[in-house]
């Protein structure tokens, strides 16, 4: 799950993190008045998103005065933010930030992962801050540090300082270095974030050390234990037809080609999506209904992913193993009755109870294309949805 | 021979008491020596009841003790599987399969660094499991669809490693032992941990690997088969139509700063050696090419 820039600030705050004052807003009304209430003479007007890049797309301003932040965020909210992170359409800005100006001396980079090697949190930090840090890892990874940490540990005091040497900190700013770096640690850990970055990191002409930016995501198998952060998500900022999937309890992802595929299984779904573009299509999305499907679930399924209006054929490609043939069979035959379905459809059934699958499909009298086995199936979805 | 299990492996089953845990435990008891293999359940909270003849013990401890179990299968809820990992570690069992889908990755983080120096084996979590065909099936696969043979199978997936399995069979090729090593950033063994019981396996004469996007345990282990395998090691890699910063239903399976595409992956695979098959159809055609 992800988050705006202002919800992960709050949440570093709560874990010593300095950041500049800031005031969420969703109106330009609000704007002036959360600048008149944040004092100074200059702020930074930034549009709050899911996605990298808000600066180059114009998403992020400097104000000098209140009628410039009116005139910015007057012009930033409602606008189609296009960035590298968001696709060719853009995501629409519906809240803001506004913020004290900060005073930069040095941008700075500090970010955390999960290092699949070593099996443990990674803190990076590098020199080289305000980048993209995947361009200086592939132009200079000499410049980027990393800490792998010790669970039962935390950042130790010691990793801290050297880690901020490192990276130019000098020796009178170690002590604000330290709780920004150690903070960010803990609020990854106690969070269960999957992502945390801080972007840049700055060094303030007094010396300070202060989160500018800050993103975080995390893990969706650990939200049942943070209800404070699901209370953050945003819907606006997520894919509906993935929204509404969820409800359901389906792994779906839509995709921009035109072949729908119903799956049981992520690696077989992700197999589907590869061999239906293999034979000259391209999936539509990716959708795995999980080894417990019921009747009603592929009802679900189908009705997402006709919800798009590029699909022209789909595919269903089912292996059972927990999941039973006949049960996905009724499951389509019921789904093909209630949803009206007006693309033709193919069907690769294989594993338990097959043979009752397919005839449950046969005496349906729905017009369903059998494949004998994934490449047959695919072959025939591919033409299906080219009009052959 | 086999790896990991064989018809002499003794089996409890952690999660006895829950629907899944009871479903796969009967499909596993029924399974060709299986009645013989398993011997035990834990629940803490109804020692001395029993399921299917399987007598319930308080801890993997007493389990172990009483039973002579030196496996366990775990299919306890996600807030409580890594520390069933735990419980199951600290008891000294040989191996742990667990196959739980949903595990929060800072319980694996702690999980992993507590079994630092440990002998027991993980496997998963968030896997089918193992099976040993003909002898022993630990996990959520469909035993009917597989037969005693000389090829290894190791996968990060499910049913797609039924799909491997399908291939073969159609093929006339039956399998040594089938392994998932399960979906998740943070797990057990590796590919690579597999490919080396395989390589020592004097029953298994191929490997199909099955990997998918994220991570670079494909590589890690590309690379060791260049330097050490004896047998022959076909590939495929899913994933190859994901688009980046998406999480393809594996927790694991995301190309994560453009690190971990299935192009990166065939590219190593095929500089070690390996033959890899861009389509999913046609892994076990692939690999009876390659057997002598």
């Amino acid at each position: 799950m992800k988050i705006h820039e202002y919800q992960a600030k709050e949440i570093l705050r709560k874990y010593g993190v300095a950041t500049p004052r800031g005031i969420a807003c969703f109106s330009a009304d609000e704007a002036v008045a959360a600048a008149q209430k944040l004092g100074g003479n200059v702020w930074m007007v930034k549009a709050q998103i899911h996605a990298g890049g808000r600066g180059k797309g114009g998403g992020v301003k400097l104000a000098r005065s209140s009628d410039e932040v009116r005139q910015h965020a007057g012009r930033i909210l409602g606008m189609m933010l296009k960035t590298h992170q968001t696709g060719a359409q853009g995501q629409k800005v519906r809240r803001l930030l506004i913020e004290e100006g900060a005073d930069i001396a040095k941008e700075l980079y500090a970010g955390m992962v999960v290092d699949r090697g070593s099996q443990r949190v990674c803190l990076m930090a590098s020199s080289e801050g305000g980048m993209d840090i995947e361009e200086v890892a592939a132009k200079t990874p000499d410049r980027i540090h990393k800490v792998f940490i010790d669970p039962l540990t935390g950042l130790k005091d010691s990793e801290a300082d050297e880690l901020a040497r490192r990276i130019g900190i000098p020796d009178a700013s170690l002590a604000k270095a330290r709780p920004a770096l150690q903070g960010l640690y803990r609020a990854f850990d106690e969070t269960d974030a999957s992502l945390a970055e801080i972007n840049p990191l700055i060094l303030t002409g007094s010396g300070d050390v202060i989160a500018l930016d800050a993103k975080m995501n995390f893990d969706d198998n650990a939200l049942f234990r943070h209800p404070e952060l699901v209370a953050m998500r945003d819907l606006d900022e997520e894919d509906p037809d993935e929204v509404e999937a969820s409800k359901f309890d389906l792994n779906y992802i839509s995709l921009d080609g035109n072949i729908g595929c119903l799956v049981n299984g992520a690696g077989l779904a992700m197999a589907t999506m590869d061999i239906t573009k293999l034979y000259g299509g391209g999936p539509a999305n990716f959708l795995d209904v999980g080894g417990g499907a019921s009747a009603e679930k592929v009802t679900e399924a189908f009705k997402i992913m006709l919800r798009n209006p590029n699909v022209k054929a789909i595919l269903v490609n089912i292996f059972g193993g927990i999941m039973k043939c006949d049960v996905i069979a009724e499951g389509i035959v019921a789904a093909a009755k209630e949803v009206h379905l007006n693309v033709p459809l193919v069907v690769r059934l294989e594993g338990t109870n097959v043979d009752l699958g397919k005839k449950i499909l046969a005496e349906s009298g729905l017009p369903i294309i059998s494949g004998n086995n994934m490449a047959d199936a695919a072959q025939k979805v591919v033409a299906a949805a080219q009009g052959r | 021979m086999s790896i990991l299990i064989n018809k002499n492996t003794r089996v409890m089953t952690q999660g006895i008491t829950g629907k899944t845990g009871q479903f796969h435990t009967k499909t596993g008891k029924e399974y060709a020596h299986g009645s013989a293999c398993y011997v035990a359940g834990v629940n803490p909270k109804k020692p001395g009841e029993s399921y299917e003849g399987i007598p319930i013990f308080a801890t993997v401890k007493e389990a172990k003790e009483k039973t002579g179990a030196n496996v366990s299968v775990i299919y306890v809820p996600p807030p409580f599987a890594a520390a069933a990992i735990d419980e199951a570690v600290d008891a000294d069992l040989d191996l742990v399969i667990c196959i739980t889908e949903g595990i929060p990755v800072r319980d694996m983080i702690r999980t992993k660094y507590r079994m630092q120096g440990r002998r027991t084996r993980l496997i998963g979590p968030n896997c089918p499991g193992v099976i040993t065909p003909d002898e022993i099936k630990i996990g959520i696969m469909p035993g009917h669809i597989h037969k005693k043979g000389p090829i290894g199978v190791v996968s990060r997936s499910g049913t797609l490693t039924y799909e491997a399995v399908g291939q073969l069979m159609e093929q006339g090729l039956g399998q040594s032992s089938c392994v998932g090593i399960g979906g998740d950033p943070v797990n057990g063994m590796k590919h690579v941990d597999i490919m080396k019981l395989f390589n020592d396996d004097p029953q298994t004469e191929a490997v199909i690997m099955v990997g998918e996007i994220g991570g670079s345990d494909e590589e890690d282990c590309a690379r060791w088969i260049k330097a050490n395998m004896k047998k022959p090691v076909v590939g495929f890699i899913a994933g190859a139509t994901a688009p980046p910063g998406k999480r393809m239903g594996h927790a694991g399976a995301i190309i994560s700063g453009g690190k971990g595409t299935a192009a990166e992956k065939i590219a190593v695979m095929e500089a070690c050696g390996i033959k890899v098959t861009r389509n999913p159809a046609e892994m076990g055609k692939l690999l009876k090419s390659v057997l002598k």
